[in-house]
């Protein structure tokens, strides 16, 4: 009956005659279409462009002319990129081992937690849900000398001296991290959390009827098995980390990246080639090399996860 | 039931004096994490007076700070900003990226590989290298300074493709056949059958792409520059900028940045870890 009722409202002629798979195709070509539209407009060309912009000259009152590989051997001789490079990296080999570290120590108790299980979940995550920019406020006031700041406060309560913190080109790099790490924390131990638990539960029982220690069990069976869940994680963080600019930006507004240049990483250096010098051309060259960095660090993945 | 018996039975029997250390310690770093928050919480409550107490529960709580930033204008439009910028996008993943992730898991057609690699590969591209075109495309079509502007790069994207397309694909092709037969057509099929059996991943995919446009920063920031337009994490920053030391009105605003995602959490706590969850493992 209802097959009957659609044949008639169907467009009479060509539809009617088609066969299914012929339909099929219409019908995913047009699903497809709005989307292939977008990503064709909104990714690939983009793409291409940024390649081609980085080798040029383009800047806001000039038009773009191919100016070869200039940008990039400024870029290499350029002591600030240089200065850059190393911050970026610094965010990463700092924040990446700092914050698995913790969030699978956590996960690893929180897993056998029952007693408010949610309850303290809850508490580690709900930094994940904050707004980078407006933490980055909340951060700075706390590394503020006394009487205002936090931290400062605490430790002359405990007689210990003052610390400079976002006023030193020592310690302003880490203390622009801290805030990065605790925000990511609760997605890391969220996602640790999923990976203990799909860790079959006879595998712990058979380790216990072994007498296995339970430093043995989270060495042979723990560890190995959540293997996958740490490779994840690794460049999950790891290109976090590399494209941090929201807290470093907001930290210190007076003179963003310092002081000195000691906290600036490559995103913030991109953002003010392009939008406080205006030049295009070198900081879409200054693009690609992230765009580089990122891929080196997805390829090196596939490489871990073949492996395995 | 039984399992709630049993779980509580190994609970009962395995309190060991470790146990209570490593929850006591777990808890401890829980307070930690949030305290943070319970400080911009608390300064916000607080007049400029109380500023230099740092007592947690502000000793003359009051509400005035939140009735000056209001009564001000500016926050309560970047506040519409962010939320009309936020859903939009929102539901626009939920739609295309759902559509084309059903269509890649769901029909046999030529081309159909290339597709998915194609878009997959995107996800090799940082957001940062796109910026500058982006910008450029902007001005040419005269995109700045408007939503659509702030919204227009983020209307689907391959992550979420890829996520769809691993719950379609957990969908019995028998479903499908059967309303086929019926004689649904295929739009009606996607939205009344196949839709429906992926609830978690869908509202994983929501609450991911709301999240994510909330707290954006590095774009609108750029494409935006009158303050109109701003969204409420950029207008919280030049706000902050111009306040420079008056940390109880900067503490309020970020508190009016942060409130409604952890209210949210707070109601939605089971389908957001799950969430969560779901996406980590499968994306």
């Amino acid at each position: 009956m209802s097959i009957a009722v659609h044949w008639e409202t169907a467009p009479s002629g060509l539809w009617s005659r088609m066969s299914l798979g012929q339909k099929q195709l219409i019908w995913a070509w047009g699903f497809l279409a709005v989307p292939l539209l977008f990503y064709v407009v909104i990714r690939f060309w983009p793409t291409f462009q940024a390649f081609y912009l980085s080798v040029t000259d383009w800047t806001i009152t000039r038009p773009a002319s191919f100016v070869g590989f200039e940008n990039y051997t400024r870029l290499y001789a350029d002591p600030l990129f240089w200065q850059v490079f190393r911050n970026t990296f610094l965010y990463l080999i700092l924040g990446t081992p700092i914050s698995l570290l913790i969030s699978f120590v956590v996960a690893y108790y929180l897993d056998r937690v029952r007693f408010m299980h949610s309850f303290i979940r809850a508490l580690y995550f709900l930094p994940f849900l904050t707004t980078a920019a407006a933490m980055a406020w909340v951060w700075r006031w706390f590394y503020q000398p006394v009487p205002i700041g936090v931290i400062n406060d605490i430790l002359s309560s405990f007689g210990i001296p003052q610390q400079p913190f976002l006023r030193s080109t020592s310690q302003a790099l880490p203390a622009v991290l801290a805030p990065a790490i605790w925000a990511g924390l609760g997605f890391q131990i969220i996602i640790f959390l999923a990976g203990l638990r799909a860790i079959p539960t006879t595998y712990y029982e058979a380790a216990r009827i072994d007498g296995l220690s339970e430093g043995a069990i989270l060495r042979r069976i723990t560890l190995p098995l959540v293997k996958p869940t740490l490779v994840f994680l690794v460049v999950f963080s790891s290109i976090g980390f590399l494209r941090i600019f929201d807290q470093v930006y907001n930290i210190n507004t007076n003179d963003p990246g310092g002081p000195l240049n000691s906290t600036k990483p490559l995103v913030l250096m991109i953002y003010q080639t392009a939008f406080s010098s205006y030049e295009m051309g070198y900081a879409a060259a200054q693009t690609v090399v992230l765009f580089l960095i990122l891929l080196a660090i997805s390829l090196l993945q596939l490489r871990i996860m073949r492996d395995r | 039931m039984t399992a709630a018996v049993s779980s509580q039975g190994r609970a009962m029997s395995s309190v060991k004096p470790g146990r209570i250390v490593a929850w006591t310690l777990l808890f401890i770093g829980g307070v930690i994490m949030v305290t943070p928050l319970l400080f911009m919480l608390s300064t916000s409550l607080k007049d400029a007076s109380q500023v230099y107490d740092l007592r947690i529960i502000p000793a003359v709580p009051t509400l005035d700070n939140y009735w000056e930033i209001l009564s001000d204008g500016r926050f309560t439009r970047w506040f519409v900003n962010s939320m009309v910028v936020a859903i939009i996008v929102t539901i626009s993943n939920v739609f295309f990226d759902s559509l084309v992730g059903y269509t890649l898991a769901k029909f046999r057609f030529r081309g159909r590989y290339i597709v998915f690699i194609a878009i997959l590969s995107t996800l090799m591209i940082p957001t940062e290298m796109l910026v500058l075109p982006w910008y450029l495309m902007a001005s040419q079509f005269g995109w700045l300074d408007s939503y659509w502007g702030i919204m227009f790069p983020g209307m689907m994207t391959a992550f979420g493709t890829f996520l769809m397309k691993q719950f379609f694909e957990g969908v019995p092709d028998d479903f499908l056949e059967a309303a086929r037969i019926d004689g649904l057509n295929e739009f009606t099929i996607w939205w009344k059958i196949a839709l429906p059996l992926v609830t978690p991943a869908l509202s994983a995919l929501a609450i991911f792409t709301f999240l994510g446009n909330w707290t954006a920063f590095f774009w609108p920031l750029i494409v935006t520059t009158s303050a109109d337009l701003y969204t409420l994490p950029v207008g919280l920053s030049s706000f902050a900028v111009e306040q420079s030391v008056q940390w109880e009105k900067i503490m309020t605003g970020a508190s009016i940045a942060t409130l409604p995602t952890l209210i949210i959490f707070l109601f939605l706590q089971r389908y957001i870890v799950r969430g969560v969850m779901l996406a980590g493992l499968k994306g």
